[in-house]
């Protein structure tokens, strides 16, 4: 049945887009430990480029990893608890929240960094700490972990799983944090990666809201590309992907997996022990 | 068995009603006793408001203003279900994922702040009870739905409730399991003496588990009674077709008889005129010589069924008459049989 | 419900409530009212049209987006299909790879455009190797073109693959038994159950593209985008009322197309990137 050249030509079509994406990357990483990119790999491999860009750059990692782990505190109080909320109530109201909620990430991150800065921007002392950056951030990766939590809360039946536990007297915090928060662990893991990924990437608000004395990875990035040797802004970049592989390879294996019960027969032997029991 | 059951609490509903947002009546005004250690069962088809009843019983649902609950003395109408000391069991089972069976079972018993020791106790007895005490450390996803059942079971009663309610427990199981099931849990309740409310939209569950049943439909309740009330002296058409399969045959009412399909049935009501239905159940009839009986009909199929044949015959008004039979003798198609009807399970309705 | 779940629910929600109404309600009205607040007042809103260089900007953008979208809906269509239709070895690592660059940022991506089509970049290399000519591409729009590929790519791909994951396959085999040709089956069964996917991932793609500023950003200033303009406007020229409309307009016409996508598609659309 199968076209043997449909399926050649759609294989090779797949492996130059696949080329495509990925022989830049590989062509960054290799610079980055090249001693000159300009002669290539032969000109020898090294890591003093890594070692500069740790030089030059570390207070951003530093700032990067810090604003990404307080904004995914963040969007975890702020995030589950409206995600619960907006799973329980159906009404108009809490669509146009939904919707309201949503905005920040339709809307240009350059558009909310400049709102933020003819609002905010006349308080010195916020202006020029990161939490401005973090506040950037915690609006545009907020929706990112209500969703995560709502597709969870949304395809179980957590309703009754709530009822049930009110029928054996467990009152409404005990229920949140007992039964709807455990059960709602593979969302609130798929959103933390997708959040603390978004977060340690973002430029498009950050380079906005960012200060000489806060900088973060992707400003640094930037920066290094517009001033630096190639060699400098590869190594950089290298660094960045080495930090965010273990993110990605986590987001490929819990944000998309699909959770698949076993089914157990009601033949098994405890089942049946139970059969002989009353047939007694 | 008797003095076992005056333990459990009497639940008493008066003029629940409910109307749902949007102004959709889900059940009319309902006034219901159940006294205590009575097995009650609700039953209807679906939308017949038999588990916003329930529903209200366990506090998940308010009845409009004027409804009032009473467990025993106390007024529950305004107190949330987990303040109302009841046990209840889900059609889905709704056992929590993130806990094994034990921590399932322990977990009424654990909100409710009781020390430990305690909770070991009551739960090595639940698992004894229902006989689930290899399945202690399991997870939820590895229980079939038989397993289930019973950790849903252990779970409500471990609290000791007052009154346990159950929303079409063994809906989502296969027939077999779905039969030594019901027995387990008739057995379960009457040994227990609680007080329990059982939504089922079968008849077969509702006729072996009832007390009583009440029958409802579209929000109304159409008849309370004991299961042999309503099988052998239904209210109404409806509690008569949903129960059981029936016969319905239009007549003529003449004096100490009714005349149907050409021939004539006796009737002790002795009343002339007007139209009236003849309902009658499948058993409640015995073949006959062709003379000496009471309807004749045509047999269209038949349906061996081992114990007994299930006879599908015309030729007595536009419907179809089912009838059973267990002579062992073969039917063919076209063939015409007598059959005589039972006078005492007749039932004749006025139309 | 009873009141005090009511409360208790009202409670989990203010928090984010007070937050998003602090940090983004109250900034974008107060950007709006910037906007409308130089001698022109509301007529400002129309500046887009009217200041030709904000017009072409804005055509220019849209040109960009619509070109990238398209193209990427094209692309990842007939990959994502292969990918999930055929079952093959190195298959799971292919879609790792292809889906990889999801989450990179802007700016990274504009970094892999100048290795891919700079002046030290692998086509100008190879190029010059080739032809004697060096092509280089990467500083102008077509080195953006490229670059919007990067994040559009990957995100159709996923996409794609889970809406023809969902599809009923023995709507295709109905279809054959009917006795359709493959071209008959691919537009009459296949494109229609890939279609909320597409018109969903079409619309971030473009809203994406729309309002990415990273890329443009790391590849040269002088490409005349929209969020190239705001940007020039509000650092260079100090006109914070002008990069403030052209913000608002930019904000709506990205928020437009993925509302219309979801009430099209009745699926969630999320830009991201």
């Amino acid at each position: 049945m199968r076209r043997p050249w449909l399926f050649y030509s759609q294989f090779a079509f797949t492996i130059g887009v696949c080329t495509f994406l990925i022989v830049p990357v590989i062509m960054s990483m290799m610079a980055g430990i090249t001693e000159n990119f300009f002669l290539g790999i032969k000109s020898g491999v090294t890591l003093r480029w890594v070692y500069e860009v740790l030089d030059l750059y570390l207070d951003t990692i530093y700032l990067s990893l810090l604003i990404a782990v307080i904004c995914l505190i963040v969007t975890l109080i702020l995030g589950i608890p409206t995600a619960y909320v907006l799973a329980k109530k159906s009404g108009r109201w809490a669509r146009m929240f939904e919707e309201f909620l949503v905005l920040p990430v339709a809307i240009p991150g350059l558009a909310i960094a400049l709102a933020l800065i003819v609002t905010y921007g006349g308080f010195r002392d916020f202006r020029t700490s990161w939490g401005f950056i973090l506040v950037g951030h915690v609006l545009y990766t907020l929706p990112f972990m209500v969703r995560s939590v709502l597709a969870v809360l949304s395809s179980t039946d957590f309703q009754t799983l709530e009822e049930s536990a009110a029928s054996l007297g467990a009152s409404f915090w005990q229920r949140f944090f007992g039964i709807i928060i455990p059960n709602c662990r593979s969302g609130i893991l798929a959103g933390s990666l997708m959040v603390v990924t978004l977060s340690v990437g973002e430029f498009n608000l950050t380079w906005m809201l960012h200060t000489p004395l806060t900088k973060t990875l992707p400003v640094g990035l930037a920066d290094s590309y517009a001033s630096m040797r190639l060699e400098i802004g590869s190594a950089y970049t290298l660094v960045f992907l080495i930090m965010i592989l273990p993110l990605l390879i986590g987001l490929q294996m819990f944000g998309t997996s699909k959770e698949r019960k076993p089914a157990v027969p009601d033949e098994d032997p405890s089942e049946q022990a139970n059969q002989q029991e009353i047939a007694r | 068995m008797s003095d076992l059951k005056d333990q459990g609490t009497a639940i008493n509903l008066l003029s629940c009603a409910k109307t749902f947002a949007g102004g959709v009546q889900a059940l009319e005004p309902l006034d219901l006793e159940i006294a205590g250690g009575e097995t009650v069962v609700l039953l209807g088809p679906s939308g017949c408001g038999k588990t916003t009843t329930l529903r209200i019983i366990a506090g998940l649902e308010e009845p409009d203003p004027g409804g009032r609950v009473m467990f025993g003395d106390d007024d529950v109408t305004r107190l949330p279900i987990e303040k109302r000391k009841i046990g209840m069991v889900f059609q889905s089972y709704a056992l929590f994922p993130n806990m094994t069976v034990r921590e399932n079972i322990a977990y009424g018993l654990m909100v409710r702040r009781m020390p430990k020791p305690d909770i070991d106790r009551r739960v090595g007895e639940m698992l004894e009870m229902m006989h689930i005490g290899d399945l202690e450390f399991r997870r939820i996803d590895q229980l079939s739905g038989g397993q289930c059942q019973r950790v849903a079971l252990a779970r409500a009663i471990a609290v000791q409730p007052r009154v346990l309610l159950l929303d079409e427990p063994l809906t989502a199981l296969d027939a077999i399991l779905r039969t030594r099931l019901r027995v387990e849990i008739d057995q379960l309740l009457r040994r227990l003496g609680i007080t329990a409310v059982y939504v089922t939209h079968d008849q077969g569950e509702a006729m072996s588990l009832g007390d009583r049943i009440v029958v409802m439909s579209r929000g109304r309740v159409e008849q309370i009674g004991t299961p042999r009330d309503i099988y052998y002296k239904p209210n109404n058409d409806f509690v008569a077709e949903f129960i059981g399969t029936i016969n319905r045959l239009r007549g003529i009412a003449r004096g100490d008889h009714v005349e149907v399909a050409g021939a004539s049935l006796p009737w002790s009501a002795n009343r002339s005129g007007g139209e009236v239905e003849i309902l009658f159940r499948p058993e409640n009839v015995t073949i006959s010589n062709l003379k000496s009986a009471h309807l004749k009909g045509n047999v269209v199929t038949s349906f061996f069924q081992g114990d007994r044949t299930k006879l599908i015959l015309d030729g007595l008004g536009e419907r179809q008459v089912i009838i059973e039979t267990t002579d062992r003798v073969e039917f063919i198609a076209g063939q015409e049989i007598g059959f005589r009807i039972d006078p005492d399970s007749m039932i004749i309705l006025n139309t | 419900m009873d009141r005090h779940e009511y409360r208790n629910l009202v409670i989990l929600v203010l928090p984010t409530g007070i937050f998003c109404v602090a940090f983004f309600l109250l900034p974008m009205a107060r950007l709006v009212l910037i906007g409308a607040s130089g001698e022109r007042g509301i007529a400002a809103y129309l500046d887009i049209v009217t200041t030709p260089r904000h017009f072409e900007s804005l055509i220019a953008t849209l040109v960009l987006s619509i070109t990238v979208t398209a193209t990427a809906l094209v692309v990842a269509t007939i990959s994502g299909l292969f990918l999930e239709r055929n079952r093959f070895k190195g298959r799971g690592v292919l879609i790792s790879m292809l889906t990889f660059p999801l989450a990179f940022p802007g700016v990274v991506i504009g970094f892999m455009v100048i290795m891919l089509a700079g002046r030290q970049g692998l086509i100008g290399i190879v190029s010059k190797a080739l032809t004697g000519d060096k092509i280089v591409f990467a500083y102008s729009m077509a080195g953006l073109f490229v670059g919007y590929m990067y994040f559009s790519i990957p995100r159709v791909i996923l996409t794609i693959m889970a809406a023809a994951e969902k599809m009923n396959p023995a709507l295709e085999e109905a279809a054959r038994s009917l006795g359709a040709p493959q071209w008959r089956i691919i537009l009459d069964v296949i494109l229609p159950a890939l279609k909320p996917g597409l018109i969903a991932s079409g619309a971030i793609c473009f809203a994406t593209s729309m309002g990415a500023f990273g890329t443009a950003f790391t590849l040269a200033t002088n490409i005349d985008v929209l969020p190239m303009t705001i940007y020039t406007e509000f650092t260079l020229n100090a006109n914070i009322a002008g990069a403030a409309t052209l913000s608002i307009v930019l904000g709506l016409i990205t928020w437009a197309a993925l509302y219309i996508a979801r009430n099209l598609s009745g699926s969630n659309v999320a830009a991201a990137g």
